[in-house]
């Protein structure tokens, strides 16, 4: 098992014959994501590069393909509405690579969705190792094994990947939930799957500065999921207040969102905090051991 | 971005929510010549985006519109002196004059985005005239708070509601729902992360104003409302973001701070982390640097060059991971960029790791450039070099 997807997830790509979209179909494709078809507006008919199918519409690529899952890569202008045609042809998760969307058209989004599961917006996607990865993620960092791992952020996940898998920790889910202030997907979103999932035994969470889903996440682990081995990280202990270190989202704003407050947590919920992404590993060791 | 009062007011005019008479002026005399006779007594007010504007003396009455130029010629003199959040200060270059209001009560009323319920929370508190920060530090209790659906949108009963739970004065009442219903439209219009106003004036004549203007807006959605390029262009740059603009960079992407290791990383968290071990090791961090994705040549120099030439950086520690970027063409980028700058060279520490690492390390060992094995290797070997 694993969450959100698996070899057999069906996906498709709005914007495959972009070159974001393109390029990465094919990494997804030689990952092993079983990628169904694609959506161009006016292409219909056509084959990709990679010889799948273009469909006009995402109806018409759900109704032929019986895909479930889609990965964006449409313009800031556009994202919106492509996550509302997912919704409407009845796709139940949608991965949001797209960078730059205007918040308001996100928390519209949200607000006007239900029962579709958004990851992101911007965001590296997520992988379940071995089976299948939706998005940019770099597919070989990554290891089959038996820890789920939550993230805000993309190069910082593979470098916490990295370590995990030298240090002989394998991973179950990996979920690169985004920067942005408003995401589909939050940290508590995914303890709820990880809770349930018999792949999982002990997690990583990287958190960063900004917002109280670190927080959230922390109240929600004392009261679920007290037993599970959990080791946590917040990027940017040392930015300063009013302003934002390139994720929109990661910026502090009065008491609010402070690495202190978000480690405090952590730590009142037993779950602790790595100083560096190097000590990670360690403090997993000291609740489950490495299967090398 | 963040607006000025007077385009602040601006929106508030479009969206029906009252403010007081008044011109905005960017000379003295100007100021002087739509300063009308019919009116009593003017307030001239500094336009700038820092706040504090009253203690600074940038706050003025005036009687007459001869006292009026000479009042706008004295806030525009000298700029607005240095706090925490602007340590350097802001220039006066326009102000706003307006009819002064005899002010009964001051209330807070705000909308803003709220990551928890992904949600516009609307915000009122019946302490006006003071930092938010600071009513809900002294009267949290105060503050009345409701989360919009926004699939149903607003509706006049929420602003009723808010009323009454912030005890505002019922001055305020007939009013109020129709101000609150001006803020959430303009919220969705202009796509506006914040809008505040502080104080809603209560007159002693029993009428409601927005006696000040506080709107940021996103800068992600102001390719929707190009009429705001214009705005833009009078508003005071923000050095950082100019500096990022012109490297190339993404304007959050570059951020200068008082130490002297120069980072460039890779990736926003990954950028964090390695400010986080630099002090670590016991060092001070020069700046936050994101080169973003595809670290060419061209790239890496741009931001070494940013780095060198606007901080004072006495060493560089990049940092990258190689994901789908590769470890070879960041190495081919780095080496060339440093052949080929003409900034000043400052020591380098390399922290490669990732896809094609090994051909990386070569390609810079060849040059004579000796790769660091993990970050804190790198943050630690940084900041002896810079000491």
């Amino acid at each position: 098992m694993s969450i959100f997807l698996d070899k057999n997830t069906k996906v498709i790509v709005q914007g495959i014959t972009g070159s974001e979209g393109s390029y990465h179909t094919s990494r997804m494709l030689e990952y092993g994501t079983s990628i169904v078809g694609g959506v161009t507006p006016g292409k219909g008919g056509q084959k990709t590069e990679h010889g799948l199918p273009v469909f006009d519409t995402v109806r018409d690529a759900v109704d032929a393909t019986g895909a479930t899952h889609t990965c964006i890569f449409v313009p800031p202008p556009f994202a919106a509405d492509a996550l509302f045609e997912a919704h409407d042809a009845g796709i139940t998760f949608a991965v949001c690579i797209t960078e730059g969307i205007p918040v308001h058209d996100v928390l519209r989004v949200v607000a006007t969705t239900p029962g579709m599961r958004i990851i992101g917006p911007n965001c590296p996607g997520l992988i379940s190792p071995g089976k299948s990865l939706i998005g940019i993620m770099p597919g070989h960092v990554f290891k089959e094994g038996s820890v789920g791992l939550v993230s805000r952020s993309g190069t910082l996940t593979y470098e916490v990947v990295d370590l995990l898998t030298r240090a002989g920790y394998g991973q179950s889910t990996c979920v690169g939930i985004g920067g942005d202030p408003i995401i589909g997907t939050t940290f508590v979103d995914c303890l709820r799957e990880f809770a349930n999932d018999p792949q999982t035994e002990a997690l990583v969470l990287c958190g960063e500065i900004g917002g109280s889903d670190e927080e959230d996440a922390a109240s929600f682990i004392r009261e679920h999921m007290p037993e599970m081995p959990i080791v946590a990280f917040i990027g940017g202990r040392n930015a300063p207040p009013g302003k934002s270190l390139g994720h929109a989202g990661a910026i502090i704003s009065g008491a609010f969102g402070t690495a202190q407050s978000k480690i405090a947590a952590f730590e009142a919920a037993g779950v602790p905090v790595a100083d560096r992404p190097s000590a990670i590993p360690g403090l997993l060791a000291q609740r489950v051991p490495a299967s090398v | 971005m963040n607006l000025m009062e007077y385009q602040g007011k601006e929106l508030f005019r479009r969206a029906g929510i009252p403010v007081p008479r008044g011109y905005h002026a960017a000379a003295p005399a100007r100021a002087a010549e739509l300063a009308t006779p019919d009116v009593p007594e003017w307030v001239v007010k500094a336009q700038v985006l820092m706040g504090g504007r009253g203690k600074a003396g940038k706050v003025k009455f005036a009687k007459s519109p001869d006292d009026v130029a000479s009042v706008a010629e004295e806030i525009m003199a000298t700029p607005m002196p240095p706090n925490r959040q602007n340590p350097k200060g802001e220039r006066v270059n326009s102000v706003l004059v307006e009819e002064k209001l005899s002010i009964a009560k001051e209330a807070y009323c705000a909308i803003a985005i709220d990551r928890t319920t992904k949600r516009p929370v609307i915000m009122v508190s019946r302490f006006g005239g003071m930092d938010i920060e600071e009513v809900s530090e002294k009267h949290p209790e105060s503050i009345a708070k409701f989360f919009v659906d926004t699939a149903i949108g607003y509706s006049p009963f929420i602003g009723r509601e808010l009323a009454f739970q912030a005890e505002l004065d019922p001055g305020y009442r007939k009013a109020f729902p129709a101000i609150v219903g001006g803020i959430y439209e303009l919220f969705f219009r202009y796509g506006a992360k914040l809008i505040e106003i502080n104080p809603l004036a209560l007159t002693s004549d029993g009428r409601v104003f927005a006696s000040d203007a506080k709107v940021e807006l996103d800068d992600d959605a102001l390719y929707k409302n190009p009429e705001f390029k214009e705005w833009q262009e009078t508003l005071p740059l923000d050095e950082d973001e100019a500096l990022a603009a012109q490297a190339g960079l993404g304007t959050r992407n570059f951020r200068r701070f008082d130490g002297n290791v120069g980072t460039i990383a890779n990736g926003a968290g990954l950028a964090m982390a390695t400010m986080d071990a630099v002090r670590n090791a016991g060092g001070n961090f020069a700046n936050f640097l994101d080169v973003g994705g595809g670290a060419n040549a061209e790239r890496v120099r741009n931001c070494y060059e940013l780095v060198v030439n606007h901080t004072g950086a006495k060493v560089m520690f990049i940092n990258i991971f190689g994901g789908i970027t590769r470890c070879d063409e960041v190495a081919k980028g780095i080496v060339e960029a440093l052949n080929t700058t003409k900034s000043r060279k400052v020591p380098l520490v390399i922290r490669l790791t990732g896809t094609n690492e090994e051909q990386g390390r070569k390609i810079l060992a060849d040059a004579k450039m000796t790769p660091v094995e993990t970050m804190d290797e790198g943050a630690a070997r940084a900041v002896e070099l810079a000491a």
